[in-house]
């Protein structure tokens, strides 16, 4: 028992120092890849983020449209309607904008990349490239991931600003919210630290998702089931991994 | 080649839409008083109570944002607290006895210093003090005094 304990951590502990080595390898080939190949990482800007548009796109105005509901109906008890506009700024700005779209990009662009990895490992292509002398890590792993990290902020604030798009619809064109009052409010109350903040985490998320996404694909285990685990296990770990990072951001930048 | 060009022509579409939605969120969802001006005057003022006053709020007179807040620190020696703010130069000519409040934005907002214009000859400069102060008006204590006075308006009945 003591014993299986023991290996258990060992291998955590192993698994946790490959994923920080792996880490540090992508680091380091990130500059030369980004100045030099910088058509790859175009490429996957486009994979994960210009496909990614439309669906951040209508969760955004969605999202934002609750809040104008959500903020009218409950501030209405209050009397402060108004401040709708403040309201639903600060929510996505802050939190929802950086989060939900992790969320989603670890499910749209996410599990593109760790299947797309995975498959690669399991027909062998990666042990190809090593043949021909190409590095896998450089060639195919380190621009996917740079496009994940370029993508991420600004998903996070197109997603942001149609969100506000949203409420603006909900609350001053259909619950009939003053326009001016909702942007006034809003402008007031939301200040250049806000936004920095929604940006901070959009980057840390971007760097999260995208290193999962790349590590599962590159460690499955090469089979058709490996390959579907490792899909899986990407937007779960993503999903913890982001929200204990926005948990841990949010206390520090308080 | 068709291809490669259409993919990176909708690349950078997103990427100049996700930087439009950031420079759209950065100017125009913040700061609805965004001060900046390159030439700046510091002006002291000491005040008995801030109340919630902090750095960055603005310095306003007649209404308008003239100036920030740009630090708040107690004075161990006088036991006031001393603020000190920075005034845009092209307001170099202020009256050196104009007196400086601090107010509060609604009833509930955040607090900010008002100027009243006094009626001297000489202007306020880097560096120097404005002498007339009004501390922030607590509401606690507004409520207290009234709940003093109105008992001892009944005691008088």
């Amino acid at each position: 028992m003591f014993r299986d304990f023991y290996n258990t951590l060992k291998e955590f502990v192993r698994t946790f120092g490959a994923f920080q080595l792996f880490f540090l390898r992508l680091l380091q080939h990130s500059p030369s890849i980004f100045v030099k190949r910088f058509r790859l990482v175009v490429k996957q800007v486009y994979n994960a983020g210009a496909l990614s548009l439309v669906i951040i796109m209508v969760c955004g105005f969605f999202i934002g449209g609750v809040l104008g509901l959500q903020g009218y109906s409950n501030l209405a008890r209050f009397n402060a309607e108004d401040s709708v506009g403040a309201f639903a700024a600060l929510a996505l700005v802050k939190e929802l904008g950086p989060v939900i779209t992790a969320l989603l990009f670890a499910g749209r662009a996410g599990t593109a990349l760790a299947s797309e990895i995975g498959l690669m490992k399991a027909t062998d292509q990666l042990s190809a490239m090593e043949m021909m002398a190409v590095n896998p890590i450089r060639r195919v792993l380190v621009p996917r991931f740079l496009g994940g990290v370029i993508s991420m902020p600004l998903l996070a604030a197109v997603f942001s600003t149609i969100g506000l798009l949203g409420a603006h619809v909900v609350s001053v064109n259909l619950l009939g919210v003053d326009a001016g009052a909702f942007w006034i409010q809003m402008q007031q109350s939301l200040d250049i630290s806000d936004i920095n903040e929604g940006i901070i985490k959009s980057v840390v998320f971007g760097i999260v998702a995208s290193l999962l996404a790349v590590w599962e694909g590159y460690n499955a285990v090469p089979t058709a089931e490996g390959v579907g685990r490792a899909t899986t296990r990407t937007v779960v770990n993503t999903a913890i991994a982001v929200l204990i990072f926005d948990f841990m951001i949010t206390a520090f930048m308080l | 080649m068709q291809q490669t060009r259409s993919v990176e022509i909708s690349t950078g579409l997103f990427v100049l839409f996700g930087m439009g939605a950031l420079f759209f969120l950065t100017m125009q969802t913040t700061g609805g008083d965004n001060f900046s001006a390159a030439d700046t005057y510091e002006v002291e003022a000491r005040f008995t109570n801030v109340g919630s006053l902090r750095s960055r709020a603005p310095v306003s007179m007649a209404g308008v944002t003239i100036g920030r807040v740009t630090n708040v620190v107690f004075d161990p020696i006088a036991l006031e607290a001393v603020v000190t703010f920075d005034i845009d130069s092209r307001y170099d000519q202020i009256p050196d006895d104009s007196d400086a409040s601090i107010l509060t934005s609604g009833l509930l907002g955040s607090q900010y210093i008002g100027l009243q214009a006094g009626g001297s000859d000489i202007y306020l400069e880097d560096g120097s003090e404005v002498l007339f102060t009004q501390s922030a008006i607590i509401l606690e204590n507004l409520i207290g005094k009234f709940l003093v006075n109105r008992d001892s308006g009944d005691a008088d009945d």
